[in-house]
């Protein structure tokens, strides 16, 4: 049936303070505002994510680093002539960048989708996708950049570092793990459930973690196998946080392993924009 | 009236929205005034949410045309949603944060001010009822509460359309009556309200002028006391019988009042005096095991069109 409002309505009387309202000025970047929900969130908790952000590398430290780490030494003298400690290291601090973003993007993305409604409620503001995507990621590089920080510092305490130059790991690191963070951001928006969380933890992020040269170069393992480690995000973190932590740069290669992350967040930031607008806008 | 068109905020023409095969949303056309209580009655299913979503500038249209402040949608979604406020059907609050953490977050989304969100928030919870709750946090308040906080932070915008997806639905008499209190406060100040809703009794307390939809479709559209004088009578009369089967005692009832309504608890007599049917019903020597004569509502309009009522 047709709807026509030809008739005339009853009209309520419009209070003296209303009419036509002074309209609020959309800000000049709208995801600045959902960066800062995401901050809100977590002052809330920041106390004991602090206290694991000091832990892990303490206990990575105490037994990779010095437990095995003295083992290494004693029967091969280092890796290529550095200790293990100085070799480890720099591949941990990559490494632990992956599991920061990853535990960032997957439970947070999906339960503001499906439980929480997080994003529901921000988009029905002036606030669209990108500036979503945008302020959350945003979100996540600061706790990537917080927790490498943190990690990097404590382990310079123990002599983890014979380089001033280790400070450039901390952006190499950084982008390391939004590296992760971007696709993972594209994937969490497809799922239904956190089941495959666990199966990406298990079957994606621990082999990475355990064959990407955090432990041993690579070269150790079959040729057949390497090139799945060079395609890794993870791999190229670790090269050139090691290459910069031991304070011989090669910086070409740097830059080229910058470079490649670089590309894979760009990918992924457009894999991510897309689940998100498929996801979000229905 | 020189510009009939000036005032109206919203227009749909032939508005569509199908999800694969299914037409969630067939076609229905409307148009709301500044200043109106606009409500969409129907069941669960009959496409008042999705319609709410694509004035809302969330869900793209699939056909047709739908117009805000004269603005589309597609092109112009952020600047109609600034103007906007919402109360989604479930709530999305943050549990996790506190009451007035959660309008001061929210107000920021609008791009105001750290300190106008602040002074807008303390104005709110006021209006909420919720000032002495402002500092605790959200997951222990109960439903009306949420559904108040809700409503309070869909106007921090200072919005000038409101809407609302199912605002009382899953809450007590007590806590509806509130928020209707609330929301009838808003409509007086001049704030244009578009509802949905699949209770009459709301749709009568609110609605200056509605649509009831069903399957997708308008059935019928007019102020509720016009619905009801179009499509119902002035008076029912409720017969419930001791038997499983009411259909039976429908054919022995037949002819009184203007028609009879068969439903699986109980007979519905629609006539324009239900007393005098009631009379009658006992003329026949027919012994209900209650009967009660009420107002016609638009319940009664809804089940005159489509053949169900509106609450499963």
């Amino acid at each position: 049936m047709g709807a026509s409002v030809s008739s005339p309505m009853p009209q309520p009387q419009p209070a003296p303070q209303s009419g036509p309202q002074a309209q609020p000025t959309p800000g000049p970047a709208p995801w600045r505002p959902v960066f800062g929900s995401w901050v809100t969130a977590y002052r809330r908790n920041w106390r004991g994510s602090i206290f694991g952000r000091f832990l892990s590398p303490l206990l990575f430290l105490l037994s990779i680093g010095l437990g095995l780490g003295t083992l290494v030494n004693k029967s091969a003298g280092g890796v290529d002539g550095v200790p293990y400690l100085q070799f480890v290291v720099p591949g941990i601090v990559a490494a632990q960048s992956m599991w920061v973003a990853m535990g960032e993007s997957s439970y947070p993305v999906l339960g503001a989708i499906r439980w929480n409604m997080k994003y529901h409620a921000m988009l029905a503001t002036p606030v669209g996708i990108d500036d979503i995507l945008i302020g959350h990621l945003t979100y996540v590089a600061m706790q990537v950049t917080g927790a490498t920080a943190i990690f990097i510092g404590v382990a310079a305490l123990f002599g983890s570092f014979s380089s001033w130059w280790v400070l450039l790991c901390l952006p190499v690191t950084v982008l390391t793990g939004m590296a992760f963070a971007v696709p993972v951001f594209a994937f969490s928006a497809t799922q239904e459930g956190a089941d495959s969380f666990n199966i990406l933890f298990r079957f994606v992020m621990t082999p990475l973690f355990l064959f990407s040269g955090v432990f041993f170069p690579i070269d150790q393992l079959p040729a057949l196998i390497r090139p799945i480690a060079w395609v890794t995000p993870l791999w190229h973190g670790v090269e050139a946080d090691r290459s910069l932590a031991l304070g011989s740069p090669d910086f070409a290669s740097v830059l080229g392993n910058a470079a490649y992350l670089l590309v894979v967040i760009a990918v992924g930031g457009w894999l991510a924009r897309r689940a998100f607008i498929k996801r979000l806008v229905v | 009236m020189t510009d009939p068109d000036a005032d109206i905020l919203l227009r749909a023409t032939g508005l569509t929205k199908t999800f694969g095969d299914f037409n969630a949303v067939d076609g229905i056309d409307f148009a709301v005034q500044r200043g109106e209580s606009f409500g969409f009655l129907g069941p669960n299913g009959a496409g008042k949410s999705c319609t709410m979503k694509m004035v809302g500038c969330v869900s793209p249209a699939s056909g047709g045309e739908l117009r805000v402040f004269g603005q589309d949608p597609a092109i112009d979604g952020p600047q109609i949603r600034a103007r906007l406020g919402v109360v989604p059907q479930k709530d999305t609050l943050d549990e996790e944060l506190t009451v007035e953490e959660n309008l001061w977050i929210y107000g920021r989304y609008f791009g105001l001010s750290r300190s106008e969100v602040r002074s807008r928030a303390t104005e709110l919870l006021d209006f909420a009822q919720l000032t002495d709750r402002a500092r605790s946090k959200v997951e222990p308040l109960s439903g009306g509460m949420k559904r108040r906080l809700t409503i309070a932070r869909s106007l921090i915008s200072r919005p000038e359309i409101l809407l609302l997806d199912e605002p009382t639905t899953g809450l007590d008499p007590q806590a509806r009556h509130v928020l209707w209190d609330r929301l009838f406060r808003l409509k007086r100040s001049g704030v244009t309200l578009v509802l949905t809703t699949h209770y009459m009794d709301e749709a009568e307390q609110l609605c200056d002028r509605l649509v009831v939809m069903d399957h997708g479709k308008i059935v019928a559209e007019g102020s509720p006391r016009s619905l009801i004088a179009e499509y119902s009578t002035r008076e029912v009369l409720e017969l419930r019988f001791d038997t499983d089967d009411h259909a039976h005692h429908g054919d022995a009832i037949a002819g009184i009042g203007e028609r009879v309504e068969v439903l699986p608890d109980r007979l519905l007599v629609y006539t324009e005096d239900g007393d005098a049917a009631a009379a009658a019903v006992h003329m026949r020597g027919v012994q209900p095991l209650s009967s009660l004569v009420r107002r016609s509502t638009l319940e009664d309009v809804f089940l005159h069109l489509t053949g169900r009522t509106l609450v499963d």
